[in-house]
């Protein structure tokens, strides 16, 4: 019984981290950049939240409302200013500018934070659960984050594959030359992916400061697991990352479960085993190349 | 600059150059007084110019990487862990002389690297920098599970306490200076022998060096080895130097960090590039030590501004963009008619230049 | 009324000069044909046009309005479009997508999915396929389809027939009128000198950059347009 309340509660945290995966997956499905600085933006994320909250008494959930705007400005402004012109580099450019962007950040967070842990106070909501039987109880929380998982991943599919600039987006990534010629301007639709992903991380980095006492060095963490569910699930989809979500949430609560040290290299253990046995990820190119 | 030019037109391939003459003339007598450092310096200022020395033999070799073979990885530390960790074990532990350890901990880092290399290779560009982090990130975790290695809290290196601190600090500034001289030099042969050449290659076009008959993924495997024992090197200097190792800190992304600087900060692609920049770099580190972490958020924006406005780094602004060079393995091809027009290069970090992109 | 007007261009491909002074009217409503061999500059011109590449000197003016330096998106939004040499379907995207994405700009006009389905049936019965998974020919369709979704007043072909089946190439040319019809100007690049002629009005000759022969389409003598396009 504990094993499948541990697998429970692993299916519920890859919601999480599905979430936070999201926007890695829908830069690099659209842009071809991998951006390292993805982990530590959805701790500033975190620490919007928390100063919000605690500093400005917002109310937890309407911190959401404010933080997701504000994080999708920081992506439109971060692609036309820093991201497009490493784009146009070439090369390693790219990865370079985004780990050094990544050191900044998180440098920045600990001057003005210091190191000190933190989390967002929700009230009730964090401990309310509900109970399957006697050893079996969904919190509340968890679920809520696994469910808004879904419906983002559901949302950006859709916006994808039916929404004219979600279109557009494809065609960019397909070929950006020609997408030129169809009067696409890749620059501010790349603007506008940046800003969705962040604005996703934006959602996924409060829920994670909710959830979690975090650091400014949480993001490490953070990129680390949004990677490996990208891998897992197969790049360039995302339905799949979500499936990776969980599964790296399922192993690392299983591991968790055998021996507390052991959740996080469970978690690294199956992205390595997934790597050497299934490279292309459990469900690839569900959606766009 | 392509092969398919140096095959059809009557040009001649040289690398000596007159600055590299003069290079070998300011080298000789810089590397023969460090030689001498232990007689001249305080224990405190070697000490500290072995952690130099470390910093050179790292962004050396994340040079090689990424310079050279297009591969950028933030898992180095997983090798630094393995040198400095190997060290103390086959010191303290099977009571080997700890001057053979050195040698026996690179290799063990070089044999651990190939079957790694394996798993990282399945990933490119950013994503394989990431998978080398896990990676490193996995070692941690399985070291800090082992009891024989400290677990969580580390090892002391004991062996060389016997000698006396003095005797202690003056051999281990010599092993690293002389790690130094091994690491430069590994990476101009490497680079001056047909595997460079193709790496030049690769560097320039990934598709078409591999028509051409480069084999893209083994040469860069053969780097990647390289790097791998090259950062176990330094890692078992920095062990030597601090007598402690932990694996928070020596497992530490921090390390990818710093050489990443060195190396953007220095100038990628060229030998002479990660040496000024591991100056700089410590040069900063000791200036700015007083604002706390202000000094990584410099480097860190200093990174980003070089890599967008300046990709050939320090290094390519004080040579005039390779004009001089000390080291000279960048294959120039020389038209026999006109001696010394050079057919231009292609910088690293450049459009399309490198395959993982 | 003069549509396009380039003004001796130069365009370089780094250190190498493609183009050197070439300049190009079209009036509206005129069909222009550039001819030349392999390596003279069409698909240059074509890309200096489509604002692929920015020229080094000379200048480009549509509809009167100095375009030389404009980003090729925004010459969509003016009525220049381009199917680019190669086609460069998108080849994730399905055909009604490619189309739609053709449409992206949103310019009013003739065309729309209805009116592309309609003149190229090849086009509509494939809907639903995926590029990458498009013949030659049906891909070539396409390109044209998309090209006219933004409803260009001035339509330029690169090489549509390049590669393709003789019946296929009589198909896509079939359209053309249709499409001049609906009151496009169309400026096509042909290898196929007959095809360029019977198709065209004018027809302008180029040769390693230049342009080396200029006139309407029955007055040239076979022997002017060998010499012309061979350089001999
Ligand atoms: N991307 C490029 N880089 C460098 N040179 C180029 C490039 N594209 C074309 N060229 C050169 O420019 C010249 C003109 O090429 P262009 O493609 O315009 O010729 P074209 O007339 O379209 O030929 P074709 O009939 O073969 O398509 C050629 O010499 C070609 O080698
Ligand atoms: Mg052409």
């Amino acid at each position: 019984m504990e094993w499948l309340n541990a697998v429970l509660q692993g299916i519920l945290l890859g919601g999480l981290y599905a979430l936070l995966a999201a926007g890695l997956s829908l830069m690099f499905g659209v842009m071809r950049i991998v951006n390292l600085a993805h982990g530590v933006l959805a701790v500033v994320a975190a620490y919007l939240g928390y100063f919000l909250v605690d500093k400005l008494s917002v109310p937890a959930f309407l911190c959401i409302v404010i933080v997701i705007p504000v994080m999708a400005g920081i992506g439109y402004v971060l692609q036309l200013g820093l991201l497009n012109p490493a784009i146009a580099r070439g090369g390693l450019a790219p990865i370079l500018v985004t780990f050094g962007l990544a050191v900044v950040v998180t440098n920045l967070l600990q001057q003005f934070f210091s190191a000190d842990t933190r989390s967002i106070q929700t009230g009730a909501i964090a401990t309310d659960s509900i109970q399957i039987n006697d050893e079996i109880a969904i919190g509340v929380f968890p679920l809520v984050t696994f469910i808004v998982g879904v419906v983002v991943i559901a949302g950006l599919q859709t916006y994808l594959s039916r929404s004219r600039t979600g279109r557009a987006m494809r065609a960019a990534s397909d070929d950006k030359d020609a997408a030129q010629l169809m009067g696409i301007d890749n620059r501010r639709i790349y603007a506008i992916a940046t800003a969705i992903a962040l604005g996703v991380v934006g959602l996924a980095g409060v829920f994670l400061g909710m959830r979690t006492q975090f650091s400014p060095t949480y993001g490490d963490a953070t990129l680390i697991f949004a990677f490996e569910a990208v891998i897992i699930g197969g790049l360039g989809s995302l339905w799949g990352t979500l499936i990776g979500g969980v599964v790296l949430g399922i192993a690392q609560a299983v591991g968790a479960q055998i021996n507390p040290a052991y959740g996080i290299l469970a978690g690294n253990l199956v992205f390595l085993a997934i790597l050497a046995f299934r490279p292309t990820g459990l469900l690839q190119k569900a959606v766009n190349s | 600059m392509t092969i398919q030019e140096s095959a059809t037109m009557p040009v001649k391939v040289r690398r000596a150059t007159k600055s590299s003459w003069t290079g070998l003339a300011v080298m000789t007598p810089i590397l023969i007084l460090l030689a001498l450092g232990p007689y001249i310096l305080g224990r405190g200022m070697q000490q500290n110019l072995v952690i130099l020395f470390s910093l050179i033999v790292l962004g050396t070799m994340w040079n090689l990487l990424a310079g050279y073979g297009g591969m950028v990885s933030i898992g180095q530390q997983a090798y630094i862990g393995i040198g400095a960790y190997g060290l103390v074990y086959i010191a303290d532990t099977l009571g080997i002389d700890p001057f053979l350890a050195v040698p026996l901990a690179v290799i063990i880092a070089g044999v651990l690297s190939l079957p790694i290399s394996f798993l990282a290779f399945r990933l490119s560009g950013g994503y394989f920098a990431i998978g080398t982090w896990v990676i490193a990130e996995v070692v941690k975790l399985i070291v800090e599970q082992m009891d024989v290695l400290g677990a969580g809290s580390g090892v002391s290196f004991m062996a060389v306490t016997e000698l006396s601190p003095g005797r202690r600090i003056a051999y281990v500034y010599w092993l690293s200076l002389i790690a130094v001289v091994i690491a430069v030099a590994v990476t101009y042969l490497l680079m001056r022998s047909r595997l460079g050449l193709g790496f030049t290659a690769i560097r320039d076009d990934s598709v078409a060096a591999g028509s051409l008959g480069v084999r893209v993924t083994r040469s860069k495997r053969i780097v990647y080895v390289i790097a791998g024992m090259g950062c176990a090197l330094a890692g078992s200097m920095i062990a030597a130097n601090t007598l402690r190792v932990q694996p928070e800190s020596i497992f530490s992304v921090e390390y990818s960090a710093f050489m990443i600087f060195i190396v953007v900060i220095g100038g990628i692609g060229t030998i002479e590039g990660p040496i000024v920049g591991a100056i700089v770099f410590f040069a900063l580190q000791q200036w700015l030590s007083d604002f706390g972490l202000w000094y990584l958020v410099i480097l860190g924006l200093l990174a980003i501004i070089i890599t967008l406005v300046l990709p050939r780094g320090i290094w390519g602004l004080i040579s005039g963009n390779g004009k001089i060079r000390l080291f000279p393995v960048g294959y120039r091809l020389v038209n026999p008619l006109e001696r010394f027009s050079l057919i231009k290069e292609k910088a690293p970090v450049g459009d399309g230049g490198a395959p993982n992109a | 009324m003069t549509l396009l007007k380039v003004d001796s261009i130069d365009v370089h491909y780094g250190d190498f000069q493609a183009l050197y002074g070439v300049s190009v009217s079209v009036a509206a409503g005129e069909t222009l044909a550039i001819i030349g061999a392999n390596g003279a500059g069409k698909s240059t011109l074509m890309k200096a046009l489509a604002g692929l590449m920015t020229p080094t000197a000379g200048s480009i003016a549509f509809e009167g309005r100095d375009v030389t330096a404009m980003p090729s998106f925004k010459r969509v939004g003016l009525g220049i479009a381009l199917t680019p040499e190669g086609r460069r379907i998108f080849p994730s995207l399905s055909v009604e997508e490619n189309l739609l994405v053709g449409g992206h700009t949103r310019r009013k006009g003739p065309w729309n999915l209805a009116s592309v389905y309609e003149a190229f049936p090849l086009v509509a019965d494939r809907k639903d396929r995926i590029g990458i998974h498009l013949s030659g020919g049906e891909q070539q369709a396409v390109a044209i389809g998309r090209a006219l979704m933004s409803n260009p007043s001035l339509l330029l072909l690169d090489e549509v027939s390049l590669g393709l089946a003789p019946v296929v190439v009589e198909q896509i040319y079939a359209a053309l009128p249709a499409i001049t019809g609906a009151g496009t100007t169309v400026l096509v690049v042909e290898q196929d000198v007959n095809q360029a002629l019977k198709v065209s009005d004018r027809v302008q000759c180029m040769l390693e950059g230049r342009t080396v022969l200029e006139g309407a389409a029955g007055t040239l003598t076979r022997d002017q347009i060998a010499t012309a396009y061979f350089g001999i």
